[in-house]
């Protein structure tokens, strides 16, 4: 009888954490990536890695405060124990990562240093410099290659993940690949296969994703049945580099540091930005936020950038969107000595000096929160049960999704540093369940009758030849995939409105239509790029769909997911005693919406569109509460709502899981 | 904006791009010529981009796009190395503006001499992920289960070691190296895929293992668990193909994108491995 033996497809921070621990445990792995994995979207990552330590902890700070900021960040959106494991466990990952030898940066007496992210009080990031998801996933690489080195882990680079293989009874028992020098198309028997290929950026055309990031592998499982959740919760970060091909991000700490963003008052003003007096300037972050001026939260920042260039037409250039962050008031060598390296990233890409010209920049896809729906098992006490085959699993059996495909972590909204967690962590946590998974099968994929994998391979193999024999001369498949980018960037972003999302959705499903009719410029059979790239953009659709739907449908507004018109309102009455009413029917309000819209958005495939479902959300550890930042009379509905989950415990008894906190104003992620 | 309408006035509404192309391994190279519509903040990378979406050469003929590699478009990747204008370095970075200042007839794309072309500007680097397996680039750990904390590290050893991992592997050191040289084999008709790896393997360890592999090697060896093994890497370097081959060119350093002091790396491997040779020899 065969070896048992796993697929992980993507060999970013999820997929190499997930084959290192599973070689540990003795199970062969093989490992196919569109990319030498040492080159994976995870070396993007650059802030740093949350986890509560040995210095916040003497400040207040537990790996409970984690969690919760964690899901108050997220608005409630995720199921609390897989996250509650997660905080949990961040401690010992950033151990583990530190004994791999990541080079994080150090205190003066030695210890690993950190620095303060967004969503949160305390200090709790470890970096690497400006590289933080670089340094990181060189150490899994590393680890991965030794095991490589040992015959225990095979790789499959520059290959293209084409579907799962599924037998008569709907298990996953391999997949399809593709040789993107070669073109072959072969199978590849397994006990498992574990997804762990990243976001889908590419949908919207430029993004800060890197060009892997189609989404096409998730997408590929989505159509044979797998359930893709909460699709429409998109971060979208406020401060990136626009550019030709991709859209590069600039750090936060720009603004950290007493950066302005502004825009002339006359729209696409031509004149040289410092020769624009101060009077025709519109500082309108400063001007509209004044306690917080330009370092409101990412979200807030995001919606009135955009909303300045797209609604009020006052962009800086008028062929492009974009506002200036102007640095340049500030002492040049105190520029350097803060700021150098992401000041080194603008001008190596655009040519000039941020440190004497105002830099351009457009909130800009970032992440998704959302991505194939993954089952966990609960302990009693609200964490997971470590070595659980469920843990991970999507719901088709034997299938596994693990690091930002998945959507288990982030609910609507990522903390910034929380991504390289969530990676590192689902993949080491998926490795003891298929452990158990294995002990309980019988026989391997690899006796299977062969008929079953020789059957799939002609099925993928007469689509590509299908491609490769479109007639010439019509639909241009790059040309689609720009459409395909403004449609979803103007309508499935920042602002979403149901006018707006059903008028998208009609559009992709037209543009759906046309890609089917592609023509091909590259017709042969050899490190074709044209074909496989024709491929990712028809698997763009179903997902593009699910962002779309998912978002029409939604009608609340939950973290990443803005919708102005069911906007919760804030206080208007001046006396006392009409606010307190108000703040009164606003928690009636807050709670009704909660009873309605706190569900994980489902998508199911149907052939031809997503069907919308959705699942209620374990939030048994913490009580959902509402993000009050920047609301009028947030103070008057914190006092009816403290009040109220007082009450509230005193009826049930104390048990103490966290809802008597208070709802902290102004921590938004 | 003074500075961007003074660019606008200098560059073109199109340039020109010569690119050298080959449609697979063994086959002739040959040059093409393509026109690119120029616009705002364009990089190699999007007059790719571009060429793809054409797919027209200057003349007007309907042609395969031009394949090349690319991903994380922030040089922190190290996949989208060729040579632009006689010099190797990321597409990503090599910004056209920039380019055409210099050369504002045509830019000049051509794929890294030294490892063997898959098609156009792909080139197979396996080599170089070969190299760091022949050096034993990991930290060699008991396991990963829950031990504690990693070993205490100063500040200083930290700011020694973090330019040396950012090394991406992209491969220009290895290009500019005038020991590095090109190592192509072709699978035989009757050779097993395994057969054929083993191989290229065995050729790839005997030649020349250049800068990139010798600086990690430095990395791992100044790691307080990664030192454990500072012996096996240094054989491995004493070995055919190893230090021994570095011609002290410089060139390695010259063309690093990420500014890592390789020539430091390869002096410090030199002392290594001399002392790890008498120590071998006292030993005996």
């Amino acid at each position: 009888m065969a070896k048992k033996r796993v697929m992980i497809v993507g060999g970013g921070l999820a997929g190499l954490a997930a084959a290192m621990k599973l070689a540990e445990l003795g199970i062969d792995v093989d490992m196919m990536s569109l990319t030498p994995v040492k080159r994976s979207h995870s070396v993007c990552a650059q802030g740093g890695i949350n986890a509560c330590n040995d210095q916040t902890r003497q400040l207040g700070d537990t790996e409970w405060k984690h969690f919760d900021d964690t899901v108050y960040g997220g608005d409630f959106l995720q199921h609390q124990p897989p996250v509650k494991e997660m905080t949990d466990w961040a401690p010992k990952v950033i151990d583990l990562m530190d004994r791999l030898g990541v080079t994080f940066n150090r205190t003066t007496e030695g210890f690993i240093d950190r620095r303060r992210f967004g969503g949160t009080l305390y200090k709790r990031t470890a970096f690497a410099g400006a590289t933080t998801g670089q340094q990181l996933l060189y150490a899994l690489d590393e680890q991965v290659r030794r095991w490589e080195s040992e015959g225990k882990v095979k790789k499959y680079e520059f290959w293209d993940f084409l579907g799962p293989i599924l037998d008569e009874n709907g298990n996953c028992r391999g997949c399809v690949g593709q040789d993107l020098v070669s073109m072959e198309i072969r199978s590849f028997p397994a006990d498992a296969v574990i997804l762990g290929t990243g976001g889908c950026g590419l949908i919207y055309g430029r993004s800060t994703m890197s060009m892997v990031c189609t989404g096409s592998a998730a997408s590929r499982a989505f159509q044979v049945g797998a359930k893709y959740g909460n699709g429409e919760c998109i971060q979208v970060h406020p401060t990136a580099i626009p550019g030709a091909d991709k859209l590069r991000l600039m750090s936060e700490s720009a603004r950290g540091e007493g950066g302005r963003v502004w825009v002339p008052r006359t729209p696409h003003d031509p004149r040289d930005p410092k020769s624009i007096p101060e009077a025709e300037r519109y500082y309108f972050l400063e001007e509209r936020y004044p306690e917080y001026g330009n370092l409101v939260p990412r979200d807030i920042a995001t919606r009135e950038i955009f909303d300045i260039c797209v609604n009020e037409g006052l962009s800086v250039e008028a062929g492009r969107q974009c506002v200036y962050l102007d640095l340049t008031h500030i002492d040049a060598p105190e520029l350097t000595r803060k700021l150098g390296g992401i000041l080194a990233i603008y001008e190596k890409f655009q040519g000039v000096d941020p440190r004497f010209t105002p830099m351009k920049i457009f909130p800009a896809v970032h992440y998704s929160m959302g991505g194939l729906w993954a089952d966990y098992e609960r302990t009693t006490a609200g964490g997971l049960v470590l070595d659980s085959p469920q843990n991970q699993a999507t719901n088709i059996p034997n299938l596994y999704a693990i690091g930002e495909c998945d959507y288990q972590y982030h609910g609507a909204n990522r903390l910034g540093a929380n991504s390289l967690l969530s990676c590192i962590f689902s993949g080491l946590i998926v490795a003891p369940g298929i452990e158990t998974l294995f002990a309980s099968q019988k026989g391997a994929a690899a006796d299977l009758d062969k008929s079953l994998f020789s059957n799939a391979v002609k099925k993928h193999q007469s689509d590509h030849d299908a491609l490769l024999k479109r007639p010439a001369g019509k639909e241009n498949p790059y040309l689609i995939h720009q459409e395909l980018g403004d449609v979803m960037t103007k309508a499935a972003t920042v602002v979403r409105r149901n006018d707006q999302l059903e008028a998208a959705y009609s559009t992709v499903m037209d543009l759906h239509e046309r890609a089917k009719k592609c023509s091909l410029s590259d017709t042969g059979n050899w490190t074709n790029q044209n074909v496989v790239f024709t491929k990712a953009l028809l698997d763009m659709f179903p997902l593009a769909k699910a962002i779309v739907k998912g978002a029409l449908q939604r009608d609340e507004c939950r973290g990443a997911h803005y919708k102005p018109a069911f906007e919760m309102p804030s206080l208007k009455a001046e006396d006392p005693e009409g606010r307190r009413r108000e703040a009164e029917q606003w928690c009636d309000r807050f709670d009704a919406n909660t009873d309605k819209w706190l569900k994980s958005t489902i998508a199911t495939w149907n052939g031809n569109e997503p069907d919308i479902t959705y699942e209620d959300v374990d939030t048994s550890l913490i009580t959902p509460r509402p993000r009050l930042y920047g609301l009028v009379g947030a103070e008057v509905i914190e006092e009816v709502w403290n009040e109220r989950q007082a009450k509230k415990q005193a009826a049930k008894g104390d048990q103490g899981n966290g809802a008597s906190k208070p709802a902290i104003a102004g921590a938004a992620s | 904006m003074a500075d961007t309408s003074q660019n606008a006035q200098r560059t073109p509404d199109s340039f020109e791009v010569r690119i050298l192309r080959q449609g697979g391994p063994g086959q002739n190279s040959y040059w093409e010529r393509h026109r690119v519509k120029h616009e705002q903040d364009m990089n190699v990378i999007s007059v790719l981009q571009n060429i793809a979406a054409n797919a027209q050469t200057v003349d007007g003929k309907a042609v395969a796009p031009v394949a090349w590699d690319c991903n994380c478009l922030e040089e922190v990747c190290g996949a989208c190395t060729m040579v632009v204008n006689g010099r190797t370095r990321q597409a990503c970075t090599a910004l056209v503006d920039r380019l055409l200042e210099d050369n504002p007839k045509e830019i000049e794309l051509q794929p890294m001499t030294k490892f063997p072309v898959l098609r156009d500007l792909m080139v197979d680097r396996s080599r170089l992920f070969r190299s760091l397996q022949k050096v034993k680039a990991w930290v060699p750990v008991d396991g990963y289960y829950d031990m504690g904390v990693g070993p205490k590290q100063t500040r200083e050893q930290q700011e020694v070691a973090y330019p040396l991992s950012e090394c991406m592997s992209c491969g220009c050191c290895l290009e500019a190296c005038p020991q590095y040289t090109k190592v192509e084999l072709t699978q035989r008709d009757d050779e097993s895929d395994a057969d054929f790896q083993e191989r290229k393997n065995a050729a790839y360890d005997s030649a020349f293992i250049g800068a990139a592999a010798i600086s990690q090697a430095v990395l791992f060896n100044a790691h307080p668990t990664g030192k454990n093994i500072a012996g096996e890497r240094l054989d491995a370097l004493m070995d055919e193909g190893g230090i021994q081959v570095c011609g002290n060119a410089q060139n390695c350093v010259a063309v690093c994108p990420k500014e890592i002091p390789l020539t430091t790396s390869i002096a410090k491997v030199g002392r290594q491995t001399t002392l790890h040779a008498i120590k071998k020899w006292f030993d005996r």
